[in-house]
């Protein structure tokens, strides 16, 4: 195994690009070292790309959005004072995610690329139409979050391609954001379904909504129905009932001892609800 | 394969080791330092036998690469207790005969400590979510939550 250690992100996808064998990234490490610790993946050229110049700003944009460097762990946006202000749900999401060590390593960009349908990290990012920068052979681009899994451990990523930043839209006037999930004990587990909700009010009326679920389908699955059914609502007991139906309507879970289709599925709709109340609080300035 | 040059500071002091692209800092500290103090029990980061801080944040050196410790500032247990006097927290857990087998030990007191110089008045439940991490298949956490609340309390005194 060859380790580099790139000073920019052109090289790291020339050298991606260039290589015969298996190529990973290095930011945390907290999925790559566990897949070459136990030999599920050894790397031919390893790229840790933490000494390339911003991998660990979180700053703030012109515009009012936040650009994400790669290698920012899951503890630094915890503790970052404006982030989780402005995007609670994709920062509870992060912070869901392992022990306190795994948060002290672990990057949001590496919960997205591992390709996991039920990474916590991910359905926060998608909900409020986060997208990445890829920086590949033939320069960079912007690609939407959502479109970055393909299946259960899989991107759309080229060979040569890396993701070079996270870019999270402004926050904006009246919104809010929640991520909820449920595992089977109360801490450090993978989830067994997730769901995040994201919207924006007018006074007490929902104007935009984005529902996004995960682990209940091969990918993390945003879901327009469960959108419409809070839109133009003020979220009653009648937007609630139609947004739980909605989600349980859209899992294709898998079955098994963690959770079964019809629990994976019922769990689905009373996260959707609890996680539309989270939010629709935020956005109302009545909880934070 | 070409071992890797590595040059950084343990508890202090300026070190280097050559390394295998491979190996872990876990590795790097037992093996080419000598520092047997951080376990291994799982090498995936679930048990937290390994925890040792770098640049000030608590990890698990199983899940770090040698190599990356590169220029970085290493602490582990065996730079816990000063000019041989223990540190509250090591003192507190014989008191409280808060471990068994030890195994799971120098983890936690690396673990406990970087929690209280975070937060030196921690309430019961944000020291258990911050030592989800570190497992102990023998005390059942009780001694060891009692140890650390008690040496967090003494410390807060002593300050």
């Amino acid at each position: 195994m060859q380790y580099h250690t790139p000073p920019s992100f052109e090289e790291a996808s020339r050298i991606a690009a260039s290589a015969s064998g298996t190529t990973r990234f290095l930011a945390g490490g907290t999925d790559v070292l566990v897949q070459l610790r136990s030999d599920l993946v050894t790397p031919d050229d390893l790229i840790d790309v933490k000494h390339i110049p911003g991998v660990k700003e979180i700053a703030r944009q012109e515009d009012g959005g936040w650009r994400i460097g790669v290698a920012v762990a899951g503890a630094e946006m915890t503790e970052h004072p404006d982030l989780g202000r402005d995007w609670p749900g994709i920062v509870e999401g992060m912070d869901l995610i392992g022990s306190t060590q795994i948060q002290g390593r672990a990057t949001l960009v590496g919960n997205l690329c591992n390709g996991s349908p039920a990474a916590d990290g991910v359905p926060a990012l998608v909900a409020a139409g986060a997208s990445v920068t890829v920086t590949g052979p033939n320069g960079a681009r912007d690609v939407a979050v959502a479109d970055i899994p393909t299946g259960p451990g899989k991107t759309c990523l080229e060979k040569g391609e890396v993701i070079s930043a996270l870019n999270i839209p402004a926050r904006g006037e009246n919104g809010g954001d929640a991520y909820l999930r449920f595992i089977p004990r109360t801490e450090m587990d993978i989830a067994v379904v997730g769901c995040a909700v994201n919207l924006r009010v007018d006074g007490d009326t929902i104007t935009e909504a984005r529902v996004v679920l995960g682990a209940v389908a091969p990918t993390i699955r945003a879901v327009q129905a469960c959108a419409d059914a809070l839109i133009g609502t003020t979220l009653d007991d009648a937007a609630l009932e139609a947004l739980d139906k909605a989600a349980r309507a859209a899992c294709e879970p898998i079955d098994d001892k963690r959770g079964t289709v019809e629990f994976r599925t019922d769990v689905a709709g009373v996260l959707a609800r609890r996680a539309a109340k989270i939010a629709y609080a935020r956005a109302k300035g009545e909880q934070s | 394969m070409s071992k890797i040059h590595v040059t950084t500071k343990v508890n202090g002091d300026e070190v280097e080791y050559l390394c295998e692209p491979r190996e872990t800092l876990l590795d790097c500290l037992r093996d080419h330092l000598d520092l047997t103090g951080a376990k291994e029990g799982c090498g995936t980061g679930d048990c937290g036998a390994c925890s040792v801080t770098m640049d000030g944040r608590l990890v698990c050196s199983c899940l770090v690469l040698g190599a990356e410790a590169q220029g970085k500032e290493i602490a582990t247990i065996e730079g816990m207790a000063e000019d041989g006097a223990l540190h509250p927290l090591q003192r507190k857990f014989i008191e409280h005969a808060a471990l068994q087998c030890g195994i799971c030990t120098p983890g936690i007191l690396v673990a406990a400590k970087s929690l209280l110089e975070k937060n030196p008045d921690p309430t019961e439940t944000e020291m258990r979510y911050w030592l989800a991490g570190n497992l102990c298949r023998c005390t059942g956490y009780d001694k060891i939550i009692r140890a650390v609340m008690d040496a967090a309390a003494e410390m807060r005194e002593a300050s």
